[in-house]
């Protein structure tokens, strides 16, 4: 009985390790080769020189990173709250059915229909100048590019952390209070530690993406705010320079690595043994 | 677990419907274009033709024509390079017409079976992408130029690509995101070439185009003619036919293009080498040669036709019309691009990144 089952577990683990040799180990090392395989030289690191070497695309890295620690600021800042509150309501899962619903459309329809609500006739400024305010300069600016960016990965970060508070079990912040903590302080030394693997996700699932933006950049940050993916789309589409996309390809994914190493929940590992 | 089962045989069941439905739609309508030795697969822009034309085309020569569009010109590349349908007519601008034919994909136009080439006018043929016109025939024509609001910016200001650079214009102007067109205008601008392959020419241009940032509101894409209608800047450099649909939305907008000159753009009928219907590809191009047939396309498309002979029979109100066929002196300093090697592309393309990262 035990070796049948034994038998099943190598023949799961032989079809995932396939999937993912196919399909995310052979597409690494392919954008590894592309990036040091430049056209007319053969195999050379001048694209990993040319990248750290150039002002422009280092500064391009800065802003990657920048705006997408921003947008994951941004978007935990909301989603904190709301997935605080979600977890009392009565009908939790229609709530949480109403955060999720967005994702459900195209996001290229959500960024447009941004447009109309940020343009200058727009509804946003149409209540603005209604208040008796002047109308104000509201698409292309950082503002709105954080605005749209954090409202299209809002229930990426909403999600986990909903998931992490309703694991608590609710005796604990019950206890606290017993003992005499105020709410604050059971929020702050009770439910925010136990939440943490969920803000460790969603913080992840978040910054990543985050970092290789470059739809939004255009449409509503009218291209004054650059990342690393709009030159990547621009290398792949515009100069068919292939190589030098794949290198900023491949920093981009040493990037997110070094994300994952820095949230990954150390404590795990030895956490379990207690 | 037994949810999770019903959900996923539900998804099943729906993909299975879907795909009967396709079989069962592509079926009958094989049966329609029974013989379909007499289908000719039309690869075109997204409503870049009078469709009553085709039509008429049918019902004329016994054709039939399968449109399919593609939105740009790499797209179109790229599906003709793979193959997997055999494209017999396609619609590539100037410089693709030049990268297809180096990549082989292009058959030679058999001149022997091309009339009403006389229609033409000269101005738009034997063009350095295809000398001779060997592989391609002009279809529509173009400039880069200014989009303005008639309400707030003062066309007779717009003489020449520098007025652009006026502090009048601050934090209005819109630019299209291709690096090519914009150091394009700034090269005009200092009395150089488009297609200038001069590392001090292109350094030049990228410091005088560095202080044109604080005019820029927005570097955009296809979606400028859309903020230019909805009023969200008063003034854009972007290509005759965007213009044209912005304006047909927004009667405050009027198109200039500037008096020392422009790009000209020029999208072209090429047969690729893998066509199956070549006499049919034939037959419409000769069809969308003839006068009356080029003039009722212009007329739907509102760009400019190549086609002389059709200008003529345009109405004078069209044929006026200064900003789309403009006049002569105007019209002789038109540029055409060149296709950069991989060197140059490189160098446009960094030095308009270098210039959308200074804000």
């Amino acid at each position: 009985m035990n070796r049948i089952k034994k038998r099943y577990t190598e023949a799961y683990l032989g079809i995932y390790g396939l999937w993912l040799l196919a399909f995310v180990v052979a597409p690494m090392l392919l954008l590894l080769i592309q990036s040091v395989n430049v056209p007319g030289q053969g195999f050379s690191l001048s694209n990993y020189r040319d990248f750290f070497t150039s002002g422009p695309y280092l500064a391009m890295t800065v802003n990657s990173v920048w705006y997408a620690f921003l947008i994951t600021l941004v978007t935990l800042a909301i989603a904190y709250p709301l997935a605080l509150v979600l977890t009392t309501l009565k009908h939790r899962q229609l709530w949480l059915l109403l955060v999720i619903l967005p994702t459900w459309i195209n996001l290229l329809l959500k960024t447009y229909a941004f447009i109309g609500l940020l343009g200058k006739g727009g509804l946003l400024n149409q209540a603005i100048t209604g208040m008796g305010f002047g109308p104000s300069q509201l698409l292309f600016t950082n503002g709105a590019f954080l605005l749209v960016a954090a409202y299209i990965e809002l229930p990426f970060m909403v999600l986990p952390i909903y998931n992490a508070l309703l694991d608590i079990d609710p005796l604990l912040p019950a206890a606290s209070r017993d003992l005499g903590a105020s709410r604050f302080q059971t929020l702050k030394q009770v439910i925010w530690p136990l939440s943490m693997p969920g803000v460790k996700t969603g913080v992840q699932t978040v910054f990543i993406p985050s970092l290789s933006l470059f739809m939004i950049t255009r449409l509503i940050g009218g291209n004054k705010v650059i990342t690393l993916g709009t030159a990547i789309e621009e290398h792949f589409l515009v100069t068919q320079n292939w190589s030098f996309g794949s290198t900023i390809g491949v920093v981009l994914i040493i990037a997110m690595a070094l994300t994952m190493a820095l949230t990954t929940d150390r404590k795990k590992k030895g956490g379990r043994r207690k | 677990m037994k949810k999770i089962l019903m959900t996923f045989s539900g998804v099943f069941l729906l993909i299975l419907v879907l795909l009967g439905l396709q079989w069962g739609l592509s079926a009958s309508r094989n049966q329609d274009n029974s013989s379909s030795k007499d289908t000719l697969t039309f690869y075109n822009w997204g409503d870049y033709i009078d469709p009553s034309i085709l039509k008429d085309f049918t019902k004329e020569t016994g054709y039939k024509v399968n449109y399919q569009t593609f939105d740009s010109n790499e797209a179109m590349y790229t599906k003709i390079k793979q193959g997997g349908t055999n494209f017999d007519l396609a619609v590539p601008s100037e410089y693709m017409v030049s990268k297809l034919k180096e990549a082989g994909l292009l058959a030679k136009l058999d001149k022997s079976q091309l009339t009403g080439m006389n229609n033409l006018n000269s101005q738009f043929m034997n063009q350095s992408f295809d000398k001779g016109n060997q592989y391609s025939v002009p279809y529509f024509w173009g400039t880069l130029g200014i989009l303005y609001n008639k309400k707030v910016v003062n066309g007779s200001d717009l003489k020449d690509w520098s007025s652009i650079w006026s502090s009048k214009y601050r934090h209005q102007l819109l630019l299209v995101d291709s690096a090519r067109d914009v150091l394009g205008l700034t090269l005009i601008s200092q009395g150089k070439s488009v297609n200038d392959q001069n590392a001090a020419d292109l350094a030049a241009a990228q410091g005088k185009l560095s202080s044109l940032m604080p005019n820029v509101k927005a570097i955009v894409g296809d979606e400028l003619k859309l903020y230019m209608a909805q009023g969200e800047g008063n003034i854009a450099v972007t290509y005759s036919g965007e213009a044209k649909n912005a304006m047909e939305k927004n009667s405050d907008l009027a198109y200039v293009v500037p008096e020392d000159g422009s790009n000209l753009w020029l999208d072209n009928l090429v047969i690729p080498k893998s066509a199956k219907h070549k006499k049919a590809a034939y037959a419409l191009i000769n069809y969308l040669n003839r006068p009356e047939v080029a003039a009722k396309n212009a007329e739907y498309i509102g760009y400019a036709t190549p086609n002389q002979k059709a200008y003529q029979l345009l109405p004078k109100s069209v044929k006026s019309d200064q900003a789309f066929y403009p006049k002569q002196s105007i019209l002789d300093k038109l540029q055409v691009y060149q296709n950069f090697n991989q060197y140059w592309t490189q160098k446009y393309n960094d030095a308009f990144l270098e210039f959308k990262l200074g804000k």
